[in-house]
């Protein structure tokens, strides 16, 4: 074993100091680094949640002018979803997926480092547009023309932000990807994959098959600024509503990398607080695989109003709605799971219980969206904004805590305070609800979104939603007093290596904090650490 | 060959991805800069400089620990993984300006020209739909096209034969012949993109020139040069590639069993093939 070191590592512990940090290419390390930079952004974009929500506390024009609460909005959503998420995903791709598959690292090490270190820059570009003379970008995050031609300064900044995002998502999904692939130990073929690796492996895809195509969008925005071409101008023979359409083709494949993660998460979480194998392992893969599938074919149910053409307007109608079964097969998996199970709530299994119970209503109120006469109301209306936050919120976010609160013991060796994890749950629940709910009255209404100002009747609905949003924001103090305090600084209880009573999978076999470096040699997989239990064959029927 | 055999070489820490993520920010923000109309000279050179430095040393330390042989059977599966997603990553980048050409002909310009939707009534009832065009608006004034069957279609003959040359320098190189003859058929190889791009710029000069086709020219010059273009920038990059290969050949490096820096760069050269026959029909021909 040592001599094994030696001839494959010239270096073997972390540096010290800074320079740890910046030089390393252990996938825990950047695991690390990726989470903190997610928690940094999400209370950024928190931040300007909040200025939104003081702003449409009441109508009239109180706190902000208008082109500044369209920079909130703009920014708002890049910063969750590509500050955010994605990275939190990432940082716990980084985390988990060598540890899940038995690889000693992620296959490309310093192209892990470059994924990273390229966030901070991206988004500094991206920030520092808040200074600039015209201010920030305020065309909505799905950066529209003509309207998006209009930013000042920022506009290149944007872009090239972008850009940068993009590489830092292919090289990070390639690399997932490729140790998925490559790198499991012996034993561990692809069927026998913890589900969290395999949305993982599905989301890579996507991120690899989605994020140049935005990076294409955003290359004909920055010509059609600054050199001359016409693709989204009618007058040049292009057309705005092109945009449109290679947009949502990148767009709604995203909004399944958003949740694809989430899903693993769950499917992970809820078998071992139910003390249950997971119900319907095969059909978990392959709803995911067939959601992927489809994600490509619906994007123009974002465009119902935009004037396509009536076979469009229908074949997207009906595709999108055929996502729903393979979602519905899911959400059936995991409430079977639990069904005679044993359950018990700790904290990671209240907020997957929570992620179950509040996405199935984002995803009722997708159907809703998806029928595209009904649409013709909703579209860009609060009633939108309801839902994308319900998938997102107590949908992605929730995954992302409960997965927090489910690992850290394995990465910190300390066990967070219970107590405070549940009043956490609740608190952010409560709120959440508070926030959202009422916006599906007051988009059904007919509040429009991303508009600063409101007509009086929809006044009782905003006051609550901005309690619930000031309400929610400041719940998380506590966990991030929960997790600092108690795994990071490591005031908390010791954890064991199992963690959990029901926990299975080879993550769990090494000790709490897991060790820097773990299976540099090959784990040999013992039967009770394979999560992937598959649907019994029936008995043959005996003969006389 | 998906198992963790064990002794995966993992990289020792290093800052290359950090500096060259400096290059790239100062790169990129000095462009925007300049675009928004401040001089950024020196900080879009000094990014730059900084980033073609580190992927220098980057690949340079790459070529090392290959040579020094702590690249084993599992690494080498990695780096083929990770080059053919590479490339599938290329492939979606070019189905965006592809996408575009095609909505713009199949649907916005018949649309424009009056069938099935109100647009043409209400906004240009003179306007018909032909390719090539740029627009209603007439955008860029009047412009010539390239003929395929000239320079383009040289140009692809070119490239197919690079095709050609570069798999018999594969061959040579798997069944151990003469070093000399795998070197000559890259020498062809490179020669080969070489004059692919020098026709390339000619026809550009010739464009701008005489037949007052740019990228200004409406639709047709949006999609003409954002194709060409960049797949002209990866037929640079390609053709660098092969020359690092030709000069690694020349040093003496890669086996007739082990080899993927070499295949690595044939698949993406082969990669950027099949794009140019893409873009002679679509773009040229049709
Ligand atoms: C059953 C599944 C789903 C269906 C049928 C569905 C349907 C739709 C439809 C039709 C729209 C367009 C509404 C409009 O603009 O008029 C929409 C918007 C949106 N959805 Fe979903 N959706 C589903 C799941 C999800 C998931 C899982 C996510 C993300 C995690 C998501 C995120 C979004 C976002 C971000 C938008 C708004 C984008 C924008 O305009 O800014 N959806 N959805
Ligand atoms: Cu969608």
């Amino acid at each position: 074993m040592s001599e094994h070191h030696d001839s494959h590592h010239d270096d073997h512990g972390p540096e010290k100091g800074i320079m740890r940090w910046i030089k390393t290419t252990n996938h825990k390390d950047l695991g690390t680094l990726y989470l903190w930079f997610a928690f940094i952004m999400f209370f950024i974009g928190g931040v300007m949640s909040l200025i939104i929500r003081l702003e449409l506390f009441s109508p009239g024009l109180q706190w902000v002018n208008p082109e500044f609460f369209n920079s909130m909005t703009t920014m708002h959503a890049l910063i969750m979803i590509f500050g955010g998420v994605m990275p939190a995903f990432t940082g716990l791709a980084n985390w988990m997926v060598p540890m899940m598959v038995g690889a000693s690292d992620l296959a490309l090490p310093r192209v892990n480092n470059w994924g990273f270190w390229i966030l901070p820059f991206a988004f500094t570009l991206l920030l520092s547009t808040l200074f600039m003379g015209g201010g920030a970008p305020a065309s909505g995050w799905t950066m529209y023309p003509p309207l998006v031609l209009q930013t000042g300064d920022a506009f290149p900044f944007m872009i090239f932000a972008i850009h940068l995002m993009g590489i830092s998502s292919i090289t990070g999904a390639i690399n997932v990807i490729v140790t998925i692939l490559n790198m499991r130990a012996p034993g561990m073929t692809l069927l026998k994959m913890p589900l969290f690796v395999w949305s993982w492996l599905i989301t890579a895809y996507l991120l690899i098959a989605t994020m140049p195509v935005l990076a294409g969008a955003v290359t004909m925005l920055l010509t059609d600024k600054y050199f001359g071409t016409s693709f989204f101008t009618a007058a040049g023979g292009g057309d705005p509503v092109m945009y449109q359409h290679i947009f949502w083709f990148f767009g709604h494949p995203e909004v399944y990398i958003l949740i694809l993660p989430a899903f693993g998460i769950v499917s992970t979480i809820i078998p071992t607080f139910a003390r249950k194998t997971l119900f319907g392992y095969d059909s978990m893969v392959y709803a995911m695989a067939s959601i992927a599938f489809l994600s490509f074919i619906v994007w123009a149910h974002h465009m119902f109003t935009v004037g396509m053409p009536l076979a469009g307007e229908l074949f997207f109608m009906f595709a999108t709605m055929l996502i729903a079964v393979p979602t519905g097969v899911k959400v059936f998996n995991w409430v079977a799971t639990m069904w005679r199970g044993s359950m018990t709530f700790e904290t990671p299994m209240l907020f997957a219980l929570g992620f179950v119970f509040l996405f199935t209503i984002g995803g009722f109120s997708g159907l809703m969206l998806a029928i595209a006469p009904a649409d013709f109301q909703y579209h860009d209306s609060y009633f939108v904004v309801a839902h994308f936050h319900y998938v997102l919120v107590p949908g992605a976010v929730f995954s992302i805590i409960a997965g927090m609160y489910y690992w850290m013991p394995k990465w910190t060796g300390h066990m967070y305070h219970e107590g405070l994890g549940k009043l956490h749950f609740w608190l952010s629940a409560i709120a959440i609800n508070l926030t959202f709910f009422p916006q599906h009255f007051a988009g059904l209404a007919g509040m429009p979104r991303r508009i600063p100002d409101y007509a009086v009747q929809f006044t009782d609905w905003n006051v609550i939603s901005s309690i619930g949003a000031f309400f929610f924001f400041i719940a998380q103090f506590i966990m991030a007093y929960n997790w600092i305090v108690n795994c990071v600084m490591r005031k908390g209880a010791p954890a064991t290596a199992r963690v959990w009573e029901g926990a299975h999978g080879l993550e769990w076999t090494v000790p709490s904090p897991a060790p820097y470096h773990t299976f540099e040699t090959p784990p040999v997989i013992s039967e009770s650490e394979i999560t992937a239990v598959h649907d019994e064959p029936a008995a043959a029927p005996s003969r006389a | 060959m998906s198992s963790n055999t064990g002794g995966y070489f993992v990289p020792a820490p290093t800052a290359w991805p950090f500096y060259l993520t400096i290059g790239l920010f100062l790169m990129l923000g000095g462009v925007s800069n300049y675009l928004n109309g401040h001089g950024a000279s020196m900080l879009i050179w000094t990014g730059l400089a900084i980033s073609l430095a580190f992927i220098w040393i980057w690949f340079r330390g790459i070529i090392n620990e290959s040579e020094s042989g702590k690249y084993g059977q599992q690494v080498d599966m990695t780096y083929r993984w990770g080059m053919g997603w590479f490339i599938f990553s290329e492939v979606m980048f070019f189905g965006a300006f592809f996408g575009a050409l095609f909505y713009a002909r199949q649907l916005s310009l018949p649309w424009l020209g009056g069938s099935d939707v109100m647009t043409n009534a209400v906004l240009w009832p003179q306007f018909e739909n032909a390719w090539p065009t740029n627009g209603p608006g007439g955008v860029g004034g009047d412009f010539g096209i390239i003929p395929p069957w000239g320079v383009p279609f040289l140009n692809t003959m070119l490239l197919l034969t690079s095709g050609v040359t570069l798999t018999f320098a594969h061959h040579g190189l798997r069944e151990n012949k003469p070093r000399r003859n795998v070197i000559l058929w890259m020498w062809a190889t490179v020669a080969l993109g070489c004059i692919f791009l020098f026709f390339q710029a000619e026809e550009y000069i010739v464009a701008y020139q005489h037949l007052n086709l740019t990228l200004e020219s409406g639709i047709y010059g949006s999609t003409f040069f954002m194709l060409t273009g960049f797949h002209g920038m990866h037929v640079t990059l390609g053709t660098l590639m092969l020359l690092v290969i030709t000069l690694r050949l020349m040093k003496g490096h890669f086996k007739s069993d082990s080899h993927f820096g070499f295949e690595g760069v044939a698949w993406y050269w082969h990669f950027v093939d099949v794009v140019w026959l893409g873009l002679f029909v679509f773009v040229y021909i049709l």
